[in-house]
């Protein structure tokens, strides 16, 4: 087995089952590690396909900024542990198994369109941060503009609705 | 044919990690050393004395005192997060340090020649931050875990300092990557050798002055270090997100700090201060080992520039810490931003 294989094994396996436990955990700052695990996995798996400026991204932005606002908040609010719920008739007979068919389709249409050498050989690492720039603020400007100001409204609007007077 | 044989570069790494394990936490031990020292020279005071030649063997003192003392679990922790925070403070800490180059040569480690440096990554400067983004964990989770008043509050007021001053701590950096035009700390320092005028370093310091000092400043709140010791605050918070931790588990979060510390120093150094470039002289075994001396000296101006601070400076209130954050550092940063990114598309156009 490669490393490559293993490494891949290794994370995804890591994130897979975080994200069990994201779900299950019934205290929310667990369900809130859990996350920052899934995050750091995917981070690595970003890394195995020789993303390192998207991977370093993910750490930075999800793992060290949005997931600190989510333990923030949990903190600030003190929430308590969940209650457990049965799962419903619904859920139950209907729910689970259509869920385990749609998982299991993705599955095998992403399995069907990954190619064989999709992951990196750590030999012949190539860093693409310069490209990721270049494409950006060349060919895709305008996209990013736009979506940055869209960001910025959101912001506006947030601000808005929390201050009762400006 | 044994495993060492076969992996030469693997157990190459492990080697350098290890030795550079030790001599981080012998720095740390001897920073703290050297901290009570000249704090307590600034106070007028002797500081550690006692304990071997002027306290030099204090360090070793405390090491064994924070060993041998009673490791208590207060009732009522979340037990799981309150083992974790510590040691993720910890471990993070570690780890980015790995990330630093020490000189531009190389040594011999298991007849390999082996740079000084145990990761040379391309995104060099992005992967310390990813690093030390996630260790506020340690903070939070510390304070959140302990369930106790002071703690908490500790806790959520790093998360939020945190938050903040990352912000314009990347904001800062950003100025020199622009002119160095690489993420590698390596060509980041090797971008900066030669003089203007013939005497002035070409180091990112002066063209970046702006970016220096809002590093700097961000740096030591991220450190969570007088006057920036928000989540600690003992006149406030007893202790803040350290209060129900003893013996061994606060000791954890006490090194972490003082690693956190030599990293930033030495990012600092990296990035404004040329690394490890610096006049060259005399015969071959020294022109080899100067580098990595005006490294470390550099780091060390740092290291007493921080203790200085916090021997001289009073801490901020809470609000005027979130007010200066956001209102006066961030904004500078942008601005020396576009600035900086102006200049650049000038010159090239």
């Amino acid at each position: 087995m490669s490393i490559q294989l293993a490494l891949f094994l290794i994370f995804g396996g890591l994130a897979v089952t975080a994200a069990i436990s994201l779900i299950l955990q019934r205290q929310p700052i667990h369900s809130a590690i859990s996350l920052i695990v899934v995050m750091v996995s995917l981070a690595a798996l970003y890394l195995l396909l020789a993303a390192e400026f998207i991977a370093a991204v993910q750490i930075i932005v999800y793992a060290g900024a949005i997931m600190v606002l989510f333990v923030f908040v949990i903190m600030l609010l003190n929430a308590g542990q969940e209650e457990r719920t049965n799962l419903s008739r619904m859920a139950r007979y209907v729910g689970l198994p259509l869920g385990t068919v749609l998982t299991g389709e993705l599955a095998y249409w992403i399995y069907r369109a990954t190619p064989e050498e999709a992951l990196v050989d750590p030999n012949h690492f190539i860093g693409r941060t310069e490209l990721i720039g270049r494409d950006l603020f060349r060919e895709y400007v305008l996209p990013f503009e736009l979506t940055s100001i869209l960001i910025l409204i959101a912001i506006l609007g947030a601000v808005v609705l929390t201050k009762k007077e400006l | 044919m044994s495993w060492l044989e076969t992996h030469p570069v693997l157990f190459a790494g492990l080697l350098k990690s290890a030795a550079l394990l030790l001599m981080l936490l012998m720095v740390v031990g001897y920073m703290a050393w050297f901290e009570r020292k000249l704090v307590a020279h600034i106070q007028s005071r002797w500081g550690p004395y006692r304990v071997g030649p002027h306290g030099l063997l204090q360090p070793i003192a405390d090491a064994l005192k924070f060993l041998f003392k009673e490791d208590m679990t207060p009732a009522g922790v979340d037990r799981f997060v309150y083992y974790l925070a510590p040691f993720l403070s910890l471990a993070l800490a570690v780890v980015s340090i790995a990330l630093i180059p020490f000189g531009p040569g190389t040594i011999s480690v298991l007849g390999q020649r082996s740079p000084l440096v145990i990761a040379d990554l391309s995104i060099g400067v992005l992967a310390l931050f990813a690093i030390t983004s996630l260790g506020v964990y340690g903070v939070a989770l510390a304070g959140w875990s302990s369930n106790s008043k002071y703690p908490l509050l500790g806790g959520l007021r790093s998360s939020a300092q945190m938050l903040s001053y990352e912000l314009a701590m990347s904001f800062s950096v950003i100025g020199v990557l622009l002119v160095a035009g690489s993420l590698n700390l390596r060509s980041i320092v090797e971008s900066q050798s030669g003089t203007w005028l013939g005497f002035i370093p070409r180091w990112y310091v002066f063209p970046q002055l702006v970016g220096f000092a809002g590093y700097i400043i961000a740096a030591i709140a991220e450190t969570n270090r007088l006057p920036f010791d928000l989540p600690e605050a003992e006149t406030e918070l007893v202790g803040g997100f350290h209060t129900e931790y003893s013996s061994f588990k606060f000791a954890a979060f006490f090194m972490a700090e003082y690693a956190n510390m030599v990293t930033v120093s030495c990012l600092a150094t990296i990035l404004f201060f040329g690394g490890w470039l610096g006049p060259s002289f005399g015969p071959t075994w020294l022109q080899a080992v100067l580098p990595t001396v005006w490294f470390l000296a550099k780091v060390f101006v740092f290291l007493f520039a921080y203790v200085w601070i916090r021997g001289t400076l009073p801490r901020f209130r809470y609000d005027q810490l979130m007010a200066f954050g956001w209102k006066f550092l961030l904004p500078l940063a942008i601005a020396n931003l576009l600035v900086t990114s102006l200049i650049i598309a000038l010159r090239a156009s």
